[in-house]
């Protein structure tokens, strides 16, 4: 096993998301015999909605990477029943809005299996699940639901935004022994490509990413808006603004210690994500950076979201709703 | 992966030779357990010794005692809030079943449970759930491992007859059916979906008859009559053990004591009620017995069960209240991501 920071150049790839996912399912599957896989779709030829089970089928056998029927309940219940009967289960919940179908397994017995138990049945389960606007899906296959996951006490929930940590941090979600959602935007799968480590590599949860780092604001961010808060740090760094932007990585455990250290430093932070406003994650990290922070802020802290609207259909409305380039500069500017 | 057709007339099958002597008393045994506990939790309850909410399961006691004596301890079950009788046919012990119930740290939860989460994997016990319907998509997850392990074990999901209209039941026996699960779901039909009457909620009067859409076996049974749920519950572990897969089995019974303790049960004719009452299946079978057994050792089984009753409650009446500090473990495997800001 390597681990985030000692993986050297020479054993890493360029991959694409897809890939990178690809293979720490195939790297679990190898290593521990007591992993499987489950989801609609997910055997061959397809390998799944997004194809990302490609090939496990064949090289692992149907009965550990499974086809289910379209049954969320169905899925979630039995990847929770085989966790806490010695399983490692990675079930494939094919986008992120049909978690709703199955709420009731995943927010009333997977997160609180272990606490009711008195921490006697944990629950080692990853749920796979993808979603994310920009693609013309609409309302009911794009949102971003992750605040409502951090909200359910007993859950993980992590939100990668490149192939080397997609691989790193889904490896470590399914060797950890707490139920782990795994977050995978949709517009990453085929645009994001970087260099992945080869083999056991893994990410550990409860760590944030210092993408980039700057001394006059802070931008914390998570998914597919890290890759444009660089872009917009690396524009406003030629106006002599020095943007650090922290990717969080994991929303449950969350590296307040990064977060806070960096915001004392440069007492100015912005929050840009997908999801909506009203009781979105960044309501949480703004009141955890007030309370910790309120005396030495030299600006309230600012959040760049989605409006408080279902995901829109039509281009213009979509392009409208997701955080731009224009919008994060602008919140970045307003706090100097 | 192959379906297999389910046969033509389970109904029809004589499930009435009766087993030995032996299982006999031992079904006897696990009932009055079930009763005796119940008995004192209730009366304890009415006299203001003890609060909270109490799902009582009494008239059902053979449901759970007839079903579980198929199962090695390396079974599993998974049950609902009204649980106790199959919590205590799977043999979980009663000074920790009570104290769980009591909330206190010596529970088989620590106290952090409760009634309707009651928890003992070391007897296979491993999910009480709250919710309608949800052990069953976890009870094929139970099937799917030890099939997925190789090894025997089969596993048990109880469920009242309102849970059958939850979509969760179907999306189970449907997934149960085509991955040949080796699980037993046990309808113990009460006749009471909470306060509503069977016929009114159901567009079934038998909930087996719905294991045809899933090509599963569908068997219904006199759930009072414990040696015929006892022998078609040994047919349905037997076929799921030997990987034939699921059965849908259906007991007939009913709940004495309504939906939650206090329930008056004014949606219910009091002549139903007192016919099921009248017709007690513990004290049937005990007379049945007492025609094999002598009287002197079904007292003594029945004395048995209350000294263990008293045991337990005054274990759990005098076990200490689990620290405060325990309100934030057990969130997380790591207690360093417990840290729960109150």
């Amino acid at each position: 096993m390597t681990t985030a920071g000692t993986a050297t150049p020479e054993t890493a790839r360029t991959l694409g998301m897809v890939q990178a996912i690809n293979e720490a399912l195939d790297v679990a599957l190898s290593t521990d015999p007591a992993v499987f896989a489950l989801g609609e779709d997910i055997q061959e030829p397809g390998g799944g909605g997004f194809g990302v089970h490609k090939g496990l089928g064949v090289k692992h056998g149907a009965h550990r990477v499974r086809m289910t029927p379209i049954s969320e309940q169905a899925i979630m219940g039995a990847a929770i029943g085989a966790a806490i009967s010695g399983l490692r289960p990675v079930a494939e919940i094919m986008l992120m809005n049909f978690v709703h179908v199955c709420m009731d397994q995943l927010v009333n017995h997977a997160a609180k299996l272990r606490y009711m138990s008195g921490g006697r049945t944990p629950v080692p389960l990853t749920v796979r699940t993808a979603t994310g606007a920009g693609g013309g899906f609409g309302a009911q296959h794009s949102d971003m639901l992750e605040a409502q996951l951090v909200h359910a006490a007993g859950l993980k929930v992590v939100v990668p935004s490149n192939p080397a940590d997609a691989k790193g941090l889904l490896l470590s979600s399914i060797f950890d022994d707490d139920p782990c959602v795994f977050v995978e935007v949709t517009g990453l799968y085929f645009a994001a490509r970087g260099p992945v480590p080869e083999g056991d590599y893994r990410v550990p949860l409860g760590q944030a990413n210092i993408a980039r780092a700057g001394d006059d604001v802070t931008v914390i961010t998570y998914g597919r808006q890290v890759a444009d808060c660089l872009a917009v740090a690396e524009q406003l760094a030629g106006e002599g603004v020095g943007v650090e932007v922290i990717d969080l990585r994991t929303l449950q455990p969350l590296d307040t210690a990064t977060l806070l250290g960096s915001v004392a430093r440069t007492r100015r932070a912005v929050i840009v994500h997908e999801a909506v406003r009203r009781n979105g994650f960044g309501a949480e990290l703004s009141a955890t950076i007030h309370a910790e922070l309120f005396g030495q802020l030299a600006a309230p802290v600012v959040r760049v979201t989605a409006p408080d609207t279902p995901v829109p259909y039509a281009r213009s409305l979509e392009e409208a709703y997701i955080p731009s380039r224009s919008r994060i500069a602008a919140a970045i500017r307003s706090t100097l | 992966m192959s379906i297999s057709a389910p046969p033509d007339s389970a109904d029809a099958v004589d499930f009435s030779a009766s087993p030995g002597i032996d299982v006999q008393l031992g079904l006897f045994r696990t009932a009055t357990r079930i009763a005796r506990f119940d008995e004192k939790y209730r009366s304890l309850m009415t006299s203001g010794a003890i609060g909270g909410m109490y799902y009582s399961p009494r008239g059902q006691e053979f449901a759970a005692a007839s079903v579980a004596a198929h199962l090695r301890r390396d079974d599993y079950v998974v049950t609902t809030y009204r649980g106790l009788h199959d919590q205590i046919a799977k043999g979980v012990p009663l000074r920790e079943l009570w104290a769980e119930y009591l909330g206190k740290a010596a529970g088989t939860c620590a106290g952090k449970g409760g009634p309707m989460h009651v928890t003992a994997p070391e007897y296979g016990l491993m999910v009480t759930t709250g919710v309608v319907g949800s052990g069953l998509p976890i009870a094929n997850g139970l099937g799917l491992s030890a099939q997925l392990r190789g090894t025997d074990q089969v596993t048990v999901v109880n469920f009242g007859d309102g849970a059958s209209n939850i979509g969760a039941f179907h999306e189970s026996l449907n997934l149960a059916s085509i991955w040949r699960l080796p699980v037993i779901f046990v309808c113990q039909n009460n006749q009471y979906a909470e306060y509503t009457p069977l016929r009114e909620g159901t567009s079934v009067d038998r909930i087996a008859k719905r294991a045809a859409a899933y090509s599963v076996p569908g068997v219904t049974v006199d759930g009072n009559n414990p040696i015929e749920l006892y022998n078609a519950a040994g047919a349905a572990v037997e076929r799921a053990r030997s990987g034939g897969g699921p059965t849908l089995l259906e007991a007939m019974t009913f709940r004495f004591c309504g939906h939650i303790m206090g329930d008056q049960q004014v949606y219910m004719p009091a002549e139903e009620l007192r016919a099921a009452i009248a017709a007690d299946p513990l004290v049937r079978f005990r007379a049945q017995l007492a025609v094999h057994v002598g009287e002197d050792e079904l007292a003594a089984v029945e004395r048995a069960a209350a000294d263990e009753v008293a045991d337990a409650w005054e274990f759990a009446r005098t076990a200490e209240l689990p620290a405060v500090s325990e309100l934030t473990t057990d969130v997380y495997a790591d207690t360093a991501q417990d840290g729960v800001t109150a």
